[in-house]
């Protein structure tokens, strides 16, 4: 790292001691920092973003989470974080933050949880032994979890009672168990449940109501939801989403124990002459290069920025960067393949009412015959008419009176299923840092390089099929399968795995505790330590990870030390 | 009871410059008033000051849009000012198409030269498809295509007209949301708001004020 070009010019500024630095502000890190402010320890948080706060929503159908042609106006900065990424023919481009293949998850206060579409899935208890189920498929690493779903049950309902879930799983036979119901139920049905709901059943199947961490009733202090169209990749205009921006994050800061800052970028961790973390080095808003020393180091960067910070912390001990004696820091890169149907139907099924997704099943995410893992399948997000316009099939015209009809009949009468397939970790697919390209402050980028398994392909077939299926028997006159078809880079903002979590050092970067093999008080609390990403959205097993993580901590706490 | 369109968005017009009252507005202008769809005309909103394309392109790139997105029982791109979307992204988030732009429109005047004798605006409208589908699948005459490829300027013509129609109005097209309105959707983006003085509101990396 000596060809380091700091764009700082002042001298190092050496900020006061604390217990722990949590870097990033996400689903991970925001209830570390809660927790640990909570439990008395002197907590700093560092966070690359900014504020987002509810009066600040635009509501624009051009420059969301989920449509970012106008710019990603959650973060990160665009002129500023460029990110290489080889396609899979080995070409080799510098991508920005509004291009696909960056892989974007938001960079503000909340991380991704402030634009979600929330969805709070527990994974099932044969997420977590998927080898041990189906065995791994050539050329995957797949892998056991060392944890089962039992360790994380009670953080599960930690997180779904802290930050506020609403839904109903009741209806759900093939749920892990679960002791306590969820705090709010659901909204009421839209058209679209009317209709999918009766019609899952007719086929056998088990529909009921999606988790989600979103108001539907008041709670914690903030109103339901106001039911808008804007729901899924835009922040909260009533704040009835709930984030670990507007929840942990707020409880933390509340403590006065916790001290959140913002528009800093980590460059470095630095470890002292024993091995051990020391503290970071970062650049703050105003470009001045600062030192934060540590007791305790949390890193919860998501998967992709995680792996670049281990990675760029090279040192005399870890010349291949922190954690990376055994070659996995940043392997394993995933996410999930999403795969279902769009159904056209011959009567109005649109209410203008979000947030759109509603009904599930999950009679499909394990004990497929044949198959290795599998997917919930639900009815999608509110669907804004620039994101129709793409979704229309393949036999519409883009443009002339023909797009136009189709926008008119059918923009009101479509339903998608849409389903996130399980996918088989790859050694290959992975997070490096480029040795070329560096962002605005000089630091090596991340560099995304490698495919997912093949194997996700059938599995996605097999998601469209059930998809169909559920349409058809719901009335659809026609239907457009969206099919995964072939093999790409798969991350974006479901991305895990590249710090995985396991026992054996030699295959695995983080203990069973998120705890660094390498170093004991460095700890990586977010989705890179995910074996596998389950069949689900993964957010609430990131929380209920951060809050398991978290307790272990507490416990090792030992004022002013760790362990 | 029919508003007139003309009052329904005077608002809007408020945030335009001031028109001038040129000959050529006001034949236009009157020739919507004495015309049997003066509701739907989409002319009389064809006036700058334009940021980055000049009159000749704005009329172009309108021709073109409105083909993409036709009039019909309901309002096209050009009713809906796709046009000033084009014109004000590229001079700012999309300024890196500036070039495709500009060369994308030379192209098409000299396509449609060699191809009908015209300037695209005053082809009919089956003559400018024509020459549309001639862009999208490569095959448009012209020295200009030899630099950019005719496909990826229509392409991308073709995605920042459905932006500007269907996006927000706040971008400078959807005229008075009226894709929105197309669609019946309801037009308003917010419904309820929490004041700005919400302690909330304020938070800037501090702590929010101790209840």
């Amino acid at each position: 790292m000596e060809q380091r070009h700091w764009f700082a010019t002042g001298k190092t500024v050496n900020l006061k001691h604390a217990n722990v630095v949590v870097i990033g502000s996400g689903a991970g890190g925001g209830v570390v920092a809660k927790e640990l402010a909570d439990a008395g320890l002197d907590v700093v948080v560092l966070e690359r973003g900014r504020w987002v706060t509810p009066d600040q929503e635009r509501k624009d159908d051009l420059s969301n989470q989920r449509t970012c042609v106008l710019g990603p106006p959650y973060g990160p900065d665009e002129q500023k974080e460029p990110r290489v990424f080889v396609d899979p023919e080995g070409q080799e481009q510098v991508v920005w933050p509004a291009d696909g293949s960056y892989n974007n998850n938001a960079a503000c206060v909340g991380g991704g949880t402030v634009s979600y579409g929330a969805m709070a899935w527990r994974f099932m208890a044969q997420d977590f032994q998927m080898k041990t189920l189906y065995g791994a498929p050539a050329g995957s690493t797949l892998e056991d979890w060392p944890i089962a779903y039992t360790d994380l049950e009670p953080f599960y309902e930690k997180a779904e009672w802290e930050i506020g879930v609403s839904g109903d799983v009741t209806p759900d036979p093939f749920k892990a168990p679960r002791r306590r119901p969820l705090p709010m139920p659901p909204l009421p049905d839209s058209t679209e449940t009317q209709i999918l709901k009766p019609a899952a059943q007719r086929l056998g199947w088990h529909p009921f109501y999606i988790p989600m961490l979103r108001n539907t009733v008041p709670y914690n202090g903030r109103p339901g939801c106001m039911r808008c169209r804007w729901c899924c990749g835009f922040g909260c205009e009533c704040d009835a989403k709930n984030g670990t921006q507007n929840t942990v994050i707020k409880t933390a800061l509340a403590t006065g124990h916790c001290e959140l800052r913002t528009h800093c970028i980590v460059a470095d961790i630095i470890l002292d002459a024993r091995g051990r973390a020391k503290g970071v080095e970062y650049i703050d808003g105003q470009n001045r290069r600062q030192t934060q020393t540590a007791d305790l180091l949390v890193v919860s960067g998501g998967a992709i920025e995680s792996a670049r910070l281990l990675l760029n912390s090279r040192s005399a001990l870890f010349p291949e960067g922190l954690g990376n004696r055994f070659d996995w820091v940043g392997r394993n890169l995933q996410g999930h393949a999403y795969s279902g149907a769009l159904g056209l139907f011959d009567h109005e099924v649109y209410d203008d009412l979000g947030p759109g997704a509603e009904i599930a099943i999950c009679d499909f995410n394990h004990g497929n015959p044949g198959l290795i893992g599998g997917m919930m399948l639900a009815n999608e997000f509110c669907r804004l008419p620039y994101q129709v316009a793409g979704m229309a099939p393949p036999d519409i015209p883009r443009w002339g009176k023909a797009h136009k009809d189709f926008m008119r009949t059918w923009f009101r009468r479509s339903v998608m299923i849409m389903g996130p397939s399980q996918e088989m970790p790859v050694f290959t697919s992975r997070v490096q840092v480029d040795p070329k390209v560096r962002d605005y402050w000089g630091i090596p980028v991340a560099r995304l390089s490698g495919m997912d398994h093949p194997y996700n392909i059938e599995l996605c077939k097999f998601a469209s099929d059930k998809a169909e299926l559920w349409l058809k028997e719901a009335g659809a006159v026609k239907v457009s399968r969206r099919q995964k078809t072939r093999q790409w880079l798969s991350a974006g903002q479901h991305q895990a795995g590249t710090c995985r979590m396991g026992n054996d050092p030699k295959t695995s970067v983080v203990d069973k505790h998120c705890r660094l093999h390498d170093v004991d008080n460095l700890f990586v609390i977010d989705a890179s330590v995910h074996v596998t990403n389950g069949g689900f959205n993964p957010v609430l097993t990131i929380m209920a990870i951060a809050y398991y993580a978290s307790d272990y901590i507490k416990r090792g706490w030992r004022g002013g030390g760790f362990g | 009871m029919a508003i007139p369109y003309a009052a329904a968005f005077s608002f809007m017009d408020l945030k335009r410059p001031k028109r001038r009252i040129t000959r050529r507005y006001f034949l236009r202008a009157s020739s919507a008033t004495f015309l049997a769809a003066p509701l739907l005309q989409p002319l009389p909103f064809l006036t700058g000051p334009w940021r980055f394309i000049d009159e000749n392109e704005a009329e172009t790139i309108n021709a073109m849009c409105e083909r993409i997105i036709p009039t019909d029982e309901d309002p096209g791109a050009a009713w809906a000012g796709v046009v000033h979307f084009i014109d004000r992204k590229l001079a700012g988030y999309y300024h890196r198409y500036q070039q495709l732009y500009r060369l994308g429109l030379q192209g098409v005047h000299e396509s449609s030269l060699s191809l009908f004798g015209k300037p695209f605006v005053e082809l009919t409208a089956a003559q400018q498809d024509d020459l549309l589908r001639k862009l999208e699948s490569n095959q448009a005459p012209g020295d200009v295509w030899k630099k950019i490829s005719a496909a990826e300027f229509f392409n991308r013509l073709v995605d920042h007209t459905l932006q500007g129609f269907y996006g927000g109005p706040r971008h400078g097209g959807n005229r008075d949301a009226a894709s929105w309105r197309m669609l019946g959707l309801p037009t308003a983006p917010v419904r309820s708001r929490r004041p700005l003085t919400a302690p909330w509101s304020n938070a800037t990396g501090s702590p929010p004020e101790k209840q």
